[in-house]
């Protein structure tokens, strides 16, 4: 037998060893941990304010910590900080290069990063002395797209990429801290955990993966989407995790329990999860999805109990993907970009 | 931590990571899921009544409502 093939025979048994572990202590559904709750009201969600300014499609938005600022990217080459109460344009910062794919606020809200297809993290400070936004940092390494960004904070960021890895980067030097290698296909997007511990990735090798930031491990794997994940976030408590994959299912999955306990899916369903962000008690789940629809889930029950359909504005470029919604931590807003 | 250049790696170095990651995940001490699955349902619904998006807020103190009242230019 040659050394590829006895390296495959022993990966497949440790996976059967790994099915048989999870299976060990599965001794409950959270159907069943549900079944005496009832399902929530129907939600209805009210536009109450519409960031009008960009010109092309927006591929990414990202919410300060302090729930009203918040930054969008746009493939008019401009990264955008908005008031999302008075709807005021606080910064329009042109970009070098316009295929961005992603962008991130940092928590203390001093910074901003965007990337995309430059195969770069360009960083810029919100907050420079003479009051012009400035580009601070090319973090030039991965050798693909950049799909996501998440600062930890001032000095340190966590890049995913095409290129299969995530690199945590030294911002104050521009060099690579620690690659994060074992995903088998495109990392899509990336999350970071409430304790700022672990991070998560989902990619298009069907899997999301969970890292120790400090130890530069990947500590646990979640198989059983069946296509590419493109969306991930934490439960609001760190203990769980919640993918959105191109299979048009989301997934729960328990940390502590290494496996999945829930999927949400609907069988008149049948497009892709571009996008996703829990409520603030982790009730509802919002999924963005490929046919322009937000639907809104109940976590516990499975349920679908809510669907935000975008209208169509002015429509100044033909275009099929519904952009990020994200609920901001600690609050209660959901920003929806498309390409209007 | 080594920063490890993923371009350099050949098929093998690659296989091998897969197995070295694999006998790693094995270890992992996994809990029942009755108890994960009571404590997602226990902290879903202590922050519940709490939750905006569920419970809905009132419109003096959502921060979008709309301003009535004249602008001057």
């Amino acid at each position: 037998m040659g050394e590829m093939e006895q390296l495959r025979k022993e990966a497949e048994s440790l996976k059967d060893q790994i099915t048989a572990a999870r299976k060990a202590v599965q001794d409950s559904t959270l159907q069943e941990a549900a079944a005496g709750i009832t399902v929530v009201g129907r939600i209805q969600m009210k536009t109450r304010k519409t960031l009008r300014g960009h010109l092309a499609k927006i591929y990414a938005m990202h919410w300060s910590t302090d729930s009203k600022l918040c930054v969008s990217a746009s493939q008019d080459g401009k990264l955008i900080v908005w008031d999302s109460v008075t709807t005021n344009k606080v910064n329009a910062i042109p970009l070098k290069s316009s295929w961005v794919m992603t962008c991130a606020y940092a928590p203390s809200g001093n910074l901003v990063a965007c990337g995309g297809l430059d195969n770069m993290c360009s960083i810029y400070n919100l907050k420079g002395k003479d009051g012009n936004v400035k580009v601070m940092r090319e973090l030039a390494a991965h050798t693909g797209y950049l799909s996501c960004c998440r600062f930890i904070s001032d000095t340190e960021i966590i890049t995913s990429s095409g290129d299969c890895t995530c690199i945590l980067w030294d911002i104050e030097t521009g060099t690579q801290k620690t690659v994060f290698a074992g995903h088998q296909g495109d990392c899509m997007s990336l999350a970071v955990a409430p304790d700022f511990k672990f991070f998560i990735s989902g990619a298009c090798d069907f899997t999301a993966k969970l890292w120790d930031i400090r130890e530069g491990t990947c500590r646990q794997t979640f198989g059983g989407h069946e296509s590419d994940v493109n969306a991930i976030g934490f439960f609001p408590n760190g203990n769980a995790v919640i993918t959105g994959s191109d299979d048009a299912t989301c997934k729960l999955f328990d940390l502590r329990a290494d496996q999945e306990l829930i999927t949400y899916q609907d069988s008149s369903i049948m497009c892709g999860v571009t996008s996703l962000a829990p409520s603030m008690s982790g009730r509802l789940l919002l999924a963005g999805y490929d046919d322009f629809n937000v639907n809104i889930w109940d976590m516990l029950k499975a349920e679908r109990v809510g669907k935000y359909m975008w209208k169509l504005y002015i429509p100044l470029e033909n275009g099929r993907k519904v952009d990020p919604a994200e609920d901001s931590e600690g609050s209660s807003r959901v920003a929806v970009g498309t390409e209007h | 931590m080594p920063v490890i250049n993923v371009d350099d790696l050949t098929d093998k170095d690659k296989a091998v990571m897969e197995v070295n990651q694999l006998k790693i995940e094995i270890k992992l001490e996994r809990w029942l899921t009755s108890k994960c699955c009571e404590e997602i349902k226990e902290y879903i619904q202590a922050g519940v009544e709490e939750d905006t998006l569920v419970k809905g807020i009132s419109e003096e103190k959502n921060p979008f409502k709309e301003k009535g009242g004249c602008v001057i230019c």
